[in-house]
């Protein structure tokens, strides 16, 4: 396969005594969506936080792209889509004021932005709203906002912490063929514990739990292995077990 | 990049009900004071011809309105950079500028300037007020000069320290009560004081603009209120580093 998008090497995030991340490493290539499950409190979103930058890890290094993200943060960050549990939405902007913010902070040539503003959104469903204020939007243009902030610089790294919660099943449904289409040049990772999803959406699962990967495979492989049972199967087995141990 | 941001901050706040509250109220109260002190200055013209060196108009009127535009600032400062970093934390939006390529030192610096600019526009309004007065009579441009430079750079002092307080805190609320604490503290901080060598002085915010107030543009006093304000920027970007280490 091609030089990986993201490689994370190492990561270690402690509180304190307890390691919320435990010696975390895995790598994302280029065309390729990852699922990221875990139980709650697993440590994905500790992960994530640290892959974007919103944390300083304890040990080991994130590269986007060949860059470290702690050495080279500016460059890092301008490859990088994040979109947190919480989009982070200003209220008080309309949603191409917003998106135009994003597109500038994020270093989109002046010539650019209004092509990028406009693809990012067509591709998020979000043509009727731009003039809308982002307060009065629903939750689900909210989380497509959310979105479409993320990628509209055309990073090579998506990054979706549980970006269906709260929507409708027709507004998933959308939402999953839009990560399954951002795939397709970029990467993304998509943290979720909605375990169907991670089945229509992703090429590859890995499995956290406790603060340490337990489980890393391409989904067809998966499929394969475990039969019938699947992935609901691996996931309930390698979670369980660990905490019903004494 | 500092300019895109500070145009949003500058955008939100104009966008928000609060700054024209604030605008207009601050407005009010201003004219207010300043058609009292004009009223009293015409009162007294005829007896204030009879003297040798007698106080101009801009003496009389402009100098105690920007002595009262200082601590209107006071108060107002806190209301409109409470929010600035402590709600972005509260709305979690913090990790959109985060997530960003900008340094920590960009954050910062365009959310002073956003806040700045509007602080700006609140000095202007005592400036047109005595410039108005040019219309009647002669004006001492140098000291309107030196008492909006007074205003703009106490406005940076007040910034910064706002700035940093809402850094601290989750809490709008909070961070303003605290600054404005903070403020009054260090505006009356040499009150008590009866040595006038005292370093209190030194600490004392009024003490500093009070040189502008007189028309006296010290550089001492220029560098005071510089440092004063670089000083509480670093701590804020120091601040929002440690939150990234800490969590």
């Amino acid at each position: 396969m091609s030089n990986p998008t993201l490689t994370a090497h190492n990561l270690v995030r402690r509180y304190g005594p307890h390691a919320a991340v435990d010696h975390v490493s895995f790598e994302l290539h280029r065309g390729e969506v990852l699922g990221f499950l875990g139980p709650n409190g697993a440590g994905k979103s500790t992960t994530m936080q640290m892959l974007t930058g919103n944390l300083a890890p304890s040990g080991g290094s994130v590269r986007i792209c060949g860059v470290d993200l702690r050495e080279h943060p500016r460059e890092a960050k301008a490859r990088l889509g994040y979109l947190p549990e919480t989009p982070p939405l200003y209220r008080d902007l309309t949603v191409d004021e917003f998106l135009i913010l994003a597109a500038k902070l994020h270093r989109v040539g002046k010539g650019e932005i209004a092509a990028a503003v406009a693809r990012a959104k067509e591709r998020c469903g979000l043509k009727k709203v731009g003039r809308k204020l982002i307060g009065a939007l629903s939750k689900g243009y909210r989380q497509r906002l959310g979105i479409a902030q993320a990628i509209v610089h055309n990073p090579e790294v998506v990054i979706l912490d549980e970006p269906t919660v709260g929507l409708d099943p027709l507004q998933i449904r959308e939402i999953r063929s839009l990560i399954r289409e951002l795939g397709g040049e970029h990467s993304v990772i998509l943290s979720t514990h909605i375990l169907p999803e991670v089945e229509s959406a992703c090429d590859r699962v890995q499995i956290m739990n406790e603060g340490k990967l337990v489980f890393q495979d391409t989904l067809a492989s998966l499929k394969e292995q475990a039969g019938s049972g699947g992935l609901e199967e691996v996931f309930v087995k390698l979670t369980l077990s660990e905490e019903t141990a004494p | 990049m500092i300019l895109t941001l500070a145009a949003k901050e500058l955008k939100s706040l104009f966008g928000s009900p609060l700054a024209w509250s604030v605008l207009a109220v601050l407005q009010a109260l201003l004219a207010y004071v300043f058609l009292g002190q004009l009223d009293a200055y015409l009162s007294l013209q005829p007896r204030l011809t009879a003297l040798a060196n007698p106080p101009g108009v801009t003496e009389m009127v402009a100098v105690p309105l920007f002595g009262v535009a200082a601590l209107v600032l006071l108060m107002a400062t806190p209301l409109l950079s409470m929010r600035l970093i402590a709600g972005e934390r509260r709305d979690r939006t913090l990790t959109f500028l985060f997530s960003a390529p900008l340094s920590l030192t960009e954050i910062v610096l365009g959310k002073f300037l956003g806040l700045l600019a509007f602080l700006a526009a609140v000095a202007a309004l005592p400036a047109l007020m005595a410039l108005s007065l040019y219309a009647g009579g002669a004006l001492d441009f140098g000291l309107v000069l030196a008492n909006l430079l007074g205003l703009l750079l106490l406005a940076a002092a007040f910034a910064a320290l706002g700035l940093f307080f809402s850094s601290l805190t989750a809490s709008p609320t909070l961070a303003g009560i605290s600054s404005l604490g903070a403020f009054l503290g260090l505006w009356v901080v040499n009150m008590a004081v009866t040595d006038p060598n005292s370093a209190l002085h030194t600490l004392s915010l009024l003490k500093h603009f009070e040189s502008f107030n007189r028309g006296l543009v010290d550089s001492a006093d220029i560098a005071y209120f510089l440092v004063f304000a670089a000083l509480f920027l670093a701590f804020t970007v120091r601040r929002l580093d440690n939150q990234r280490l800490g969590g």
